[in-house]
């Protein structure tokens, strides 16, 4: 019941914070403040209750908790929710950056604030119930309905192309969630044939008896739809141009959280239901992710658009989580997952800085900026730790993840890793360039400007203090997902034989 | 006749008796209230009458009307639709100087013409039905006498349409010359075999006929000219009441003759679908007119109604009838905005530019909501009643293995879903400051549209119910 709760929440908060703003913005913050709050402390709650099943559940398929409704009872479609350790950490970070979005945007966006904050709640309640279905009908539902209020973020406050950008993320996503669907209802016809049942349900879904070649056109429905989200070259071209002109809580969303469904929907989806054709494609899907590796280092270090230099970044991390996730084995898994958490704490901080940035001198041309430091050190700062981040230095989270994934793939082909590591060279080098060219040299423009207050220090803090807590001891979140993650293999494993 | 047989036709017949009551209302006092509230009264009985028709269903009345269930489903939907018009036009036309009466004669005699092609299971009544329905409605395009737009929309529509029911006429010739019968059913048994030239050829031309009025491609030349000209309730009623009844009657048509069994007719309605897939989609990106928008899109969603057509399982016919509620209900819905925002005593003519909408959000935002929801539904969005319904097309033609049409349908709503944008995109857009105050919008139109909406939304999230009605009415 909890399972709902966390979604009803969102949905009618978004609805109070829409009609509070007519008497006052402050009320509105607030509420979807409460509402995310709330939430949080919900899935924390689920959290801390599984430290203690977490052996026996592993043995089992069982989920954590769910809830089960009829929806459609003629097409067999139910209202099913469930989380195991791999969904209920994702619907962490989504409340955990759902707060952050809130507080990020509390000076930055002053008119319409009341239809704002309806969309960013309804945005994080489609991605918590993307993160929450378990029947293929209700999942391609919500994967539809966050995009919504997401081309409402961009379209409205978003920067000077943003009816562009807005409409290109809205056509991209949606030509490929079509394709996934059609892939949906050609497996749901398909396990019709073969046992008489119509179902949506996943876990009945799981292991259904298709010719090799039917199998892997099914796979590339939903692949598509992934790639294009997580994104994978040559997917991505909607991603620069969308983070760019959405507000920042947009684009902490659009990185933190909508790459990861895509990522998510990889490990649930495509591997456990089409392991055979997962397989076969893995050679085209390492070498995609070594080019999004590369080729988003390399994009990255040619920006001089601070935001969209930080959304290259996203390209070339997600491409980390698309080689670990092919790579499927437990080092390369593990890495995978942890990259995801990590990045989108790593580049939502980024994204709050800049957003910060822009907000104080109105412009993101990295060639405009330079002597900052001396003039906002906190921030600087800030800014130079989630740069340290990205480019994987050891003691913060992402280190972990990227060295997992590469442990991992080094086992499945070392021409692979060779390439990907050069993609974590590359990125030292747009790090620091970044770094170099805002916050050193001479301070041309005479900018002067405040430094961090406290929400934003706290805010910033947090992620702060979480990127070090994965990075020297990843173990709590590697003992959130292990018993899921065992399952997943072991779906694809029993799928196989 | 007997009292079965009346009773299966009560729909019908309270239709035909309002029209005669609202016409003799006129000749005793002229009085648009007066004159709305018998067409209202008129149509919600004749839909509260199909619950007595139920019973007595399926009932070959005459050998013109078969009323069965199916029938029935589609005469409670164009009842409906009509209902909903006629009070759009109650609104739209308050402030029109001249008579304002005439129109809800025409309106009661179109919705008559309407009903009778659902029910037609015969050439004869095809035709009659047709030519009901095409006769009223010249009359309700060029309602608006003073506007060059609106009288050059009705003659365009009056001279098509006129040719394309001589082509039908002809078509019906060639088949009975053929086959020596106009019953549909009688068709299958007396055809069997390789179809013989002049069989193919009176197809053919009937499929002209129901092109025409479905107004797919390449029969859709009048569709955007028609839409602008004509006033939206009457548009709204062309797009939704009179191709819903052609939906229905040549689904009839087809699956009870067999004709889509032979290879050249599912050929011609395979490329039919696909340039209306095509066409309707492309055409309306550069438009910048919102009547023209809508009726390019509409020229694109028969297109995907003809691939559940083609498909022609049992599921395919749930999935057409699912699909023409939602067009139904979404249309009314947009067309709806269009009329209540505009007003015949508008001299500047409707509000219709897409640059009219810019901003409206932000000064109406309940009606500004209800045309996103009705766009997002047009566009095949989650949560709207039309995503069910494209779901329930591509969920029929997967069962098929239909995959050309289906992913030339996918590919090409996408490309619809962009101009779409285009209009949300304007709603949402920061108002100019040379911006047309928007007109005042009475309580019961917005009601309506409320209601239009929420049907809309429930249906799309819940759309359990009326997929239980459809299966049992369809069956």
């Amino acid at each position: 019941m909890i399972l709902i709760w966390l979604i009803v929440i969102l949905f009618v908060a978004g609805i109070l914070a829409g009609m509070a703003a007519r008497w006052n913005p402050l009320l509105s913050r607030l509420i979807a403040l409460t509402a995310i709050g709330v939430d949080f402390l919900l899935a924390a709650g689920l959290w801390s209750g599984t430290a203690s099943i977490s052996a026996a559940q592993s043995a089992q398929h069982t989920w954590i908790a769910e809830a089960d409704w009829d929806w459609v009872p003629s097409f067999g479609i139910h209202f099913h929710l469930a989380v195991d350790g791999l969904s209920l950490l994702m619907l962490m970070l989504t409340f955990f950056l759902g707060i952050v979005a809130v507080l990020a945007s509390w000076t930055e966006i002053r008119e319409k604030v009341g239809f704002f904050h309806f969309n960013l709640l309804w945005v994080l309640s489609g991605i918590a119930g993307v993160f929450l279905a378990v029947d293929l009908f209700l999942f391609y539902f919500a994967w539809e309905l966050m995009l919504i209020p997401m081309y409402f973020l961009i379209l409205i406050w978003g920067h000077e192309r943003r009816v562009y950008a807005a409409t290109k993320f809205f056509l991209f996503t949606q030509l490929s969630g079509l394709l996934m669907l059609i892939a949906i209802l050609a497996l749901y016809f398909i396990h019709h044939q073969t046992t008489g049942v119509y179902t949506f349900e996943y876990s009945e879904l799981l292991g259904t008896h298709m010719s090799s070649g039917v199998e892997l056109w099914i796979m590339l429905g939903f692949f598509v739809a992934f790639a294009v989200k997580l994104p994978a070259v040559p997917l991505h071209t909607w991603l620069p141009d969308a983070h760019t002109e959405a507000p920042t809580a947009g684009s902490v969303i659009l990185a933190g959280l909508l790459l990861k469904t895509g990522a998510y929907g990889l490990l649930r989806f495509v591997i456990p239901l089409f392991p055979q054709a997962a397989h076969e494609f893995t050679p085209i899907a390492l070498v995609l992710a070594v080019t999004g590796i590369v080729y988003g280092a390399v994009m990255a270090y040619a920006q001089t658009d601070f935001k969209r230099l930080v959304a290259y970044t996203s390209v070339s991390h997600l491409g980390f989580v698309l080689l670990g996730v092919f790579s499927w084995n437990p080092l390369a898994l593990q890495g995978a997952i942890i990259t995801m958490v990590c990045h989108g704490l790593s580049t939502g901080g980024l994204f709050v800085m800049v957003g910060g940035l822009q907000e104080r001198i109105h412009t993101r041309d990295l060639e405009r900026m330079g002597g900052l430091w001396a003039v906002a050190p906190r921030l600087s700062g800030a800014v130079l730790f989630f740069s340290m981040a990205s480019l994987g230095l050891p003691g913060i989270g992402d280190f972990v993840g990227e060295f997992l994934v590469l442990l991992g793939s080094y086992k499945i082909s070392v021409p692979i890793t060779v390439a990907a590591s050069i993609g974590i060279l590359a990125s030292t080098f747009y790090a620091l360039r970044m770094v170099q060219r805002a916050f050193h040299g001479p301070n041309t423009q005479a900018w002067r400007l405040p430094d961090l207050n406290l929400r934003e220090g706290l805010m910033v803090g947090t992620m702060i203090v979480g990127l070090l807590w994965l990075g020297l001891y990843p173990q709590t979140v590697l003992n959130t997902f292990g018993p899921a993650l065992q399952n997943l293999q072991n779906e694809a494993q029993t799928a196989r034989r | 006749m007997s009292t079965d047989d009346l009773l299966a036709l009560l729909p019908l017949l309270l239709i035909a008796a309002s029209a005669v009551v609202v016409m003799l209302g006129i000749g005793l006092k002229r009085s648009p209230a007066l004159a709305v509230g018998f067409t209202l009264g008129g149509l919600i009985a004749a839909f509260v009458s199909i619950w007595a028709a139920v019973p007595v269903a399926p009932r070959q009345v005459t050998p013109l009307l078969l009323v069965d269930n199916y029938a029935l489903f589609y005469v409670g939907l164009i009842v409906a639709s009509a209902a909903v018009v006629a009070f759009l036009s109650y609104q739209y036309f308050e402030e029109h100087e001249g008579q304002r009466e005439e129109l809800y004669l025409l309106l009661l005699l179109a919705t008559l013409g309407c009903a009778v092609l659902v029910a037609s299971s015969h050439f004869a009544s095809f035709l009659l039905g047709l030519e009901l329905l095409s006769v009223s409605l010249y009359g309700m395009v060029a309602y608006l006498t003073d506007r060059r737009a609106a009288l050059e929309a009705g003659i365009k529509y009056l001279i098509l349409a006129s040719a394309s029911a001589a082509f039908l006429l002809f078509g019906m010739a060639l088949i009975y010359a053929d086959t020596g019968t106009m019953e549909f059913s009688r068709l299958r048994d007396l055809s069997s075999g390789a179809p013989g030239f002049t069989l193919l050829a009176g197809i053919a031309l009937t499929i002209t006929g129901i092109g025409f009025k479905l107004g797919v491609v390449p029969f859709h030349l009048w569709t955007p000219d028609v839409y602008q000209g004509g006033s939206p309730p009457v548009t709204a009623f062309v797009a939704t009441t009179s191709k819903s009844a052609m939906v229905a009657l040549m689904l009839r048509y087809a699956y009870l003759s067999g004709a889509l069994q032979y290879h050249a007719v599912f050929l011609v309605f395979a490329i039919i679908a696909v340039l209306s897939m095509c066409a309707g989609n492309l055409m309306a990106l550069r438009q910048t007119n919102v009547k023209r928008i809508l009726a390019y899109s509409s020229i694109a969603h028969f297109g995907y109604i003809l691939v559940a057509f083609l498909v022609g399982s049992a599921i395919a016919i749930e999935a057409v009838a699912f699909y023409l509620v939602a067009y139904t209900v979404t249309m009314l819905a947009a067309f709806g905005i269009v009329t209540i925002l505009s007003g015949s005593g508008h001299d500047a003519g409707d509000m219709d530019d897409l640059e009219d909408y810019r901003g409206l959000f932000w000064r109406r935002p309940a009606i500004a909501g209800v045309f996103t929801a009705a766009l997002l539904s047009l566009a095949g969005i989650p949560a709207t009643m039309g995503f069910v319904g494209k779901f329930y097309i591509l969920a029929a033609g997967a069962n098929e293995q239909a995959w050309p049409l289906i992913l030339i349908l996918v590919v090409t709503s996408v490309a619809g879903l962009f101009y779409y944008l285009r209009i949300v995109a304007a709603l949402y857009a920061d108002p100019t400051e040379q911006a047309a105050p928007v007109p005042a919008v009475s309580r019961s139109a917005t009601l309506v549209l409320a209601v239009l909406a929420l049907l809309l939304i429930w249906l799309g999230v819940y759309p359990a119910p009326l997929l239980n009605l459809i299966r049992t009415f369809t069956a």
